[in-house]
This record gives C-alpha cells, structure tokens and sequence, in this order.
C-alpha cells in the first residue's frame, strides 16, 4: 500500500514538474510535439529508475558509513552523468531500437534537473530501496504525463491567434499554470 | 561594461535565454527565499567562471563538461553547507534548491558559452551581470508574488486589510503564470525599445 501511495504521490499529487518545477527546460523545449515528449518522457523515466538505484547505493553503502555526506552534490552529478554515458553505449550496442527511440534524448538528461532533484529528494524523504524505485518510477510517469498533456495543448496552440510578444515560451508558461491549477485538484489525495 | 549590464535587462538569463526557469519558479513564493537564492547563485557564477576562466587552455576539451560540472558543484557545496550552518530556517525553506544550483543550466551556460573563451576580468563582469539579472528577475517575481499571495514584502504587512490576497499566486500555478506574464511583458518592452533603435544597428553581444 506504501509503495502504492509513493507512486501515485510522486506522479499526480506532487507532480515533479508542476508542482517541484523540476525538469521545466525540457518540458518548454520538446513539448512542441507529441512524438518527442513521448520519446523524452520514456528516456527520463528510464534513467530516473537506474540513477535512483544506482545513487542509493552509494550514499547508504559508500558516504553514509565513512561520514562523507557533504561530497553527496558532487558525487550524485557525476554519478548521473557517467551513467547516462553508460546507459547511451550499453543501449547502442545491445538493444538497437531502444536506442533508436531514445538516442538523442539521452545525452540531454544529464543537466536535466529532475534526475538530481529525484536523488536529492529520496534522500531528504529518507526512503529505503524499494520505496526509491517506486518514488523513481512515480516521478518519470508523472514526467510523461505532464509532457504528453502539454504537448497535446501545444499543438492547438499553434493555430491559436496569440498577441506577439507572448507567442513561445509566454504562452506556453501560462498554460503550465492552468495545467498546475488542474492538477491541483488531485492535492487532496494524499496526507 | 557591456558585459556587465547585457545580463541585466536584454540578454536576461531567465527572460530572454529561458535558462534556470526551476529556481526562479520554485523560490519566489516570498522575496526573502528570492534573495538567498540569487546571492547563492551569484557566488557560485562568479567563483565557477573565475575558475574555469584560468583553467580554460589546460582542460582537454573532451572532458570540458566533466571538469566544468565539478568546479561548480563544488562551489554549490561551499554554498549549500554555509546555508546550513548560519540559517538553517532557510535551507529547510529552500529545501533541494540549493544542491540543485549544480544543475542550473545558467551556470553551465556561462560556463560553456562565456568563461571558457574569454579572460578572467570579461568573465568576472559576464557572471555578475547575469547574476545580477537572474537575481532582479526572482526578486521582481517573488515580490509581486508575496505581496498578491499573502499580502506582505519582506515578512512585513504590505497591503491594506481589505484588499483579498489571492492564494493562487505562492501555489505552484501562480509561479507559471507570473513567470509566463512577465516573458511576455518582457518581449513586448524589448520589441518596443528594438523597434525605437532600428536604424541604429545593434551589435549582437554573445
């Protein structure tokens, strides 16, 4: 039940990106069609889960016991970006269509700042293993909810008579308001 | 000089480039937080360009990124534990947002597009101008945010009793729309001011 409420949190209630604001430049950059924020949504949801195990792992193995916590910011950024690095080769050479699908998105991951907000905030919440996966696994889906919803908007967006100087990014900032509005109906889910 | 003030109002990090928008939204819910945020985010722009400024001909370009992404988590480190230790009220307020300056693309982008090919004095200058910018922009935003949300600035009553406050405006969807409004106002006073100036030709400054 736990590992239920963890989920449903991370994905509806506490949305990373209208509610954490993480991740927002990739939310405002690949929005702009259905085909890449459903590439992208994947490719988040995908490193979130290695990266949350992965950083697990080595803040309660390695820094917690010799006391290194304060290297944590240092040692989760690199820890991210040789893993995506790592994620980008092992796909390439051993599932093609993955890598396919994913390729380009990958490498823009690594100054994404959901991934290392997730990290920071597994930490902070104090999760154990299993609860980490599932607080990953929560976020990305809510990642790619929230992309595929925006870039669904987008679309019609487009053919909308907008007053110049807001055409872009003004609109578009506005309308993830009205999305945060929306999901905030959800907010009384959850204790 | 050009350096210094192109930040602050025409290149705009937040308004013109769109870069370290998560900051900007999650903080501004009062000035306080805004202005702890933009003074950590100062420090860490102008020692990180500093730094990468003097190694910028040693590093091996392949590994450039990698390099640039440790001087500056370093910095936030420094930054993140000097919260901690003097105001730990506001490193609880501020929660991850301070560690994840590591990531703000802002710093990076400087990094990349500034400190790398240019001296250490020009790079001084760029990081406090768009420091600067990035810090009058998260004020403005957490003002008018603060003032409307819970009618206060700075902590102190702002408005009279009678005037409603709109609760929207310090929840997450009042962030967007703030953010989406002054984006907009922004380009329309910028096209404006490029309209005025057209016969005199503007020199794209990078």
């Amino acid at each position: 039940m736990n590992y239920v409420l963890i989920f449903i949190g991370a994905a509806i209630v506490n949305n990373f990106i209208l509610s954490y604001f993480l991740g927002i430049c990739p939310f405002l950059g690949v929005s702009t069609d259905l085909k890449k924020a459903s590439g992208m949504g994947f490719a988040v949801t995908f490193v979130m889960v290695i990266a949350a195990s992965a950083t697990w792992g080595i803040y309660h193995k390695i820094l917690v016991p010799y006391n290194l916590q304060y290297l944590q910011n240092v040692a989760f950024i690199l820890v991210i970006a040789s893993l995506v690095q790592f994620v980008e080769m092992f796909l390439k050479k051993f599932i093609p269509p993955l890598y396919k699908g994913l390729g380009i998105y990958l490498p823009l991951i690594t100054t994404n700042c959901a991934i290392l907000g997730l990290t920071l905030f597994m930490v902070i919440k104090d999760y154990d293993f299993m609860e980490s996966l599932f607080f990953a696994f929560g976020a990305g889906s809510g990642f790619l909810l929230a992309l595929l919803i925006m870039a669904g908007i987008r679309v019609r967006l487009d053919s909308a008579d907008i007053p110049g100087p807001f055409k872009g990014a003004g609109i578009a900032l506005i309308t993830a308001g009205c999305l945060a509005l929306v999901f905030m109906g959800f907010s009384g889910m959850m204790k | 000089m050009k350096e210094l003030f192109k930040g602050i109002f025409e290149k705009n990090p937040i308004l013109y480039y769109l870069l370290g928008l998560c900051p900007a939204l999650a903080v501004t819910t009062n000035v306080k937080n805004a202005v702890t945020m933009g003074l950590s985010v100062i420090f860490v722009l102008f020692f990180s360009n500093v730094i990468i400024s003097i190694i910028r001909k040693t590093v091996p370009h392949q590994v450039r990124i990698a390099s640039y992404i440790v001087v500056i988590a370093t910095f936030v480190t420094i930054a993140d534990i000097f919260i901690k230790a003097n105001y730990y009220e506001m490193s609880r307020a501020l929660g991850p947002f301070i560690p994840l300056i590591v990531v703000n693309c802002i710093i990076l982008g400087r990094a990349e597009a500034f400190a790398s090919r240019h001296g250490v004095v020009s790079s001084m200058l760029d990081a406090l101008g768009m420091g600067a910018g990035f810090t009058l922009v998260l004020c403005f935003m957490a003002a008018v945010r603060e003032i409307l949300g819970s009618g206060t600035f700075f902590g102190m009553k702002a408005v009279p009793g009678f005037f409603p406050q709109f609760l929207v405006m310090i929840l997450p969807a009042g962030a967007f729309i703030t953010l989406g409004l002054i984006v907009g106002l922004h380009r329309a006073v910028d096209m404006r001011i490029k309209k005025r100036d057209s016969g005199v030709k503007r020199e794209a400054v990078r």
